[in-house]
């Protein structure tokens, strides 16, 4: 599986609280949650986004609350991976148990700049910056993990264990 | 290979002999968590994928603490969504307002976590039970649909960190100052995927109370959990709370660690985080001159009677600052009750703070004392991040109880022993 966009990139430690504010978290409506997607840092992030974009991030990406909501209105925004040199745990967790691919990949988070074109392969962990004609290699995914990502998802992986 | 506390934990709960750092497990859990807030996002899932069964109707909390009572009307509607699920399931461990409190005060007052389980939580602060000799951890709301669903949970197995106590606290110096100390020297991803690991000969110098600021807070450096030892403390705590039977973990002698740090407890200064990171931290004696419009005691980090305690001692007798609101959170109904009945309320009145019921309100700017453009908070809640209580351009200072209350009284960030 491959992907192909826009890169969006961000600093060290975007904390779930900018990457969707708490004061936002009273709101079901999905698309209208994403519509909020990291405002307080970027105001003008939900309006350039496109569907198959990236976001780059440094050390540490996705750090505090456990909110869900904050890998969920990554991808509701149509962002195809998040590339940062570190994930914090539980976003990381959160990120592959909705099946929003990620990696962890230093070299690409120091190379890669605001608005590059970038190619990922997910299968080899190949990440190729078309706009600077330079490749980099995240480590691939488990296969346990991987499981879980080609299932598009944690449950959907369990109810195909479940047989259901 | 020795394990640490945490990975023999996890090897029990994964039916197998031994775990390494890294191995992907599944594990059997003892308790599963949400709030209002991630389990509604859970519901969602475990209906979606057409879940018809919990594995537990014991092994399930569900505290509705974030946004009540009811902030406004999609706050209602998230409350009535797990509320309607959890008397669908019958799930036992049900808190709605009049009878909840933070979730992380409420679940170790109420006895509902214990030594050596395992517990799982759709919110990050579900570190806090660590401080009992758990392996508890935070994880998300389709972690928490999954759980629910098959009481199991996916673990890549974390090393670890080993921190070594020795000595005693001085005055004013808690298990807040513990813990921001602690971050300040590892910073806020110093401990990424790994476990904390507390014990040391200073260890029974902390409360119970200190423990779980500690282990509430170890998210704070990126830890998976905040975990420590086992000891007469401990056993004095669950004694009359826990009747079922838990195992003690102690980890190997042999136990592999990716640091060892030799913290003098003794040698802590009260403690400040600036923004807007918990690891910008400066000891009372460093702060200089930071005037301040609001002080938030409170939280699942500091809402506890020991919390209460040390605030009320300072604000008795004394007044609030003229230009700074002060709120005061106790954690839990009974906490409540029992701050009333010490008379710790009513020096918070006197002193001019306004004293509210248990709700996370304010931690995360959800309501109940959000801040304007430029106002600066010193709160006693775990994270500083830009715009965490209120505008982008406010300012929230992490300090104990102690340091928040001084605040509140000399108007700007102050430690007990300058008033």
């Amino acid at each position: 599986m491959k992907a192909t966009g826009t890169v969006h990139k961000y600093g060290d430690n975007i904390d779930t609280d900018v990457i969707i504010p708490a004061r936002c978290l009273n709101i079901s409506d999905r698309g209208e949650l994403a519509s909020h997607c990291m405002e307080d840092i970027d105001a003008e992030f939900v309006k350039k986004v496109r569907p198959g974009d990236m976001i780059v991030g440094g050390w540490n990406f996705g750090c505090g609350s456990s909110r869900e909501h904050a890998p969920m209105v990554i991808k509701e925004n149509g962002v195809s991976c998040v590339i940062a040199k570190t994930f914090a745990r539980i976003f990381y967790r959160n990120a592959i148990n909705i099946g929003l691919p990620i990696l962890e990949c230093e070299q690409a988070s120091d190379a890669i700049q605001n608005g590059d074109r970038v190619e990922v392969d997910f299968d080899t962990g190949v990440i190729r910056n078309l706009t600077r004609e330079e490749s980099y290699t995240a480590a691939p995914f488990p296969a346990f993990i991987k499981e879980i990502i080609d299932a598009d998802g944690l449950l959907n992986s369990i109810r195909r264990r479940m047989g259901k | 290979m020795g394990m640490t506390m945490s990975q023999k934990i996890l090897a029990k709960k994964a039916g197998l002999d031994s775990v390494a750092p890294g191995q992907l497990i599944n594990a059997d859990v003892d308790m599963v968590l949400g709030n209002d807030i991630t389990t509604p996002v859970a519901i969602d899932e475990f209906e979606k994928y057409g879940f018809d069964s919990v594995y537990s109707k014991t092994g399930i909390s569900i505290v509705l603490d974030h946004f009540v009572p009811n902030k406004d009307i999609k706050a209602a509607q998230l409350s009535k969504r797990c509320r309607e699920f959890a008397g669908k399931y019958g799930i036992e461990h049900f808190f709605d307002v009049g009878r909840m409190g933070i979730e992380h005060a409420l679940l170790p007052e109420q006895g509902i976590v214990a030594p050596g389980e395992l517990i799982v939580g759709a919110d990050s602060h579900t570190c806090t039970y660590g401080a009992l000799g758990a392996f508890s951890t935070g994880f998300g709301s389709t972690d928490m649909a999954a759980a629910m669903a098959t009481g199991k949970c996916w673990f890549k197995v974390p090393s670890a960190i080993r921190f070594n106590l020795t000595g005693k606290p001085g005055r004013w110096v808690s298990g807040k100052d513990v813990i921001l100390h602690i971050i300040g020297i590892i910073g806020v991803d110093g401990a990424l995927y790994k476990s904390m690991e507390f014990g040391g000969e200073g260890l029974g110098n902390l409360s119970m109370d200190d423990r779980l600021t500690i282990a509430n807070m170890a998210i704070e450096a990126g830890a998976k959990n905040g975990i420590f030892e086992v000891d007469e403390v401990t056993l004095a705590y669950e004694k009359g709370r826990v009747d079922r039977p838990f195992e003690i973990y102690a980890p190997d002698p042999d136990a592999v660690y990716d640091a060892v740090y030799d913290i003098d407890l003794s040698a802590i200064r009260p403690t400040v985080s600036f923004p807007h990171l918990p690891e910008n931290t400066r000891t009372i004696d460093e702060v200089g001159e930071v005037r301040i419009d609001q002080v938030v005691i409170g939280s699942c980090t500091n809402g506890r009677m020991s919390d209460l305690a040390a605030a009320a001692e300072i604000l008795r007798g004394r007044r609030v600052a003229d230009g700074v609101r002060c709120i005061v959170i106790p954690g839990t109904q009974q906490i409540y009750k029992e701050a009333m009945e010490a008379g710790y309320l009513s020096d918070f009145i006197e002193a001019g703070c306004a004293v509210s019921t248990p709700t996370c309100g304010p931690c995360l700017g959800g309501y109940m004392g959000i801040l304007a453009e430029g106002e600066r908070c010193v709160a006693t809640t775990n994270r500083n991040f830009v715009g965490r209580m209120g505008h982008v351009k406010s300012e929230v200072y992490l300090a104990s109880p102690a340091v928040a209350a001084a605040s509140a009284v000399a108007g700007k960030i102050a430690g007990p022993d300058s008033l």
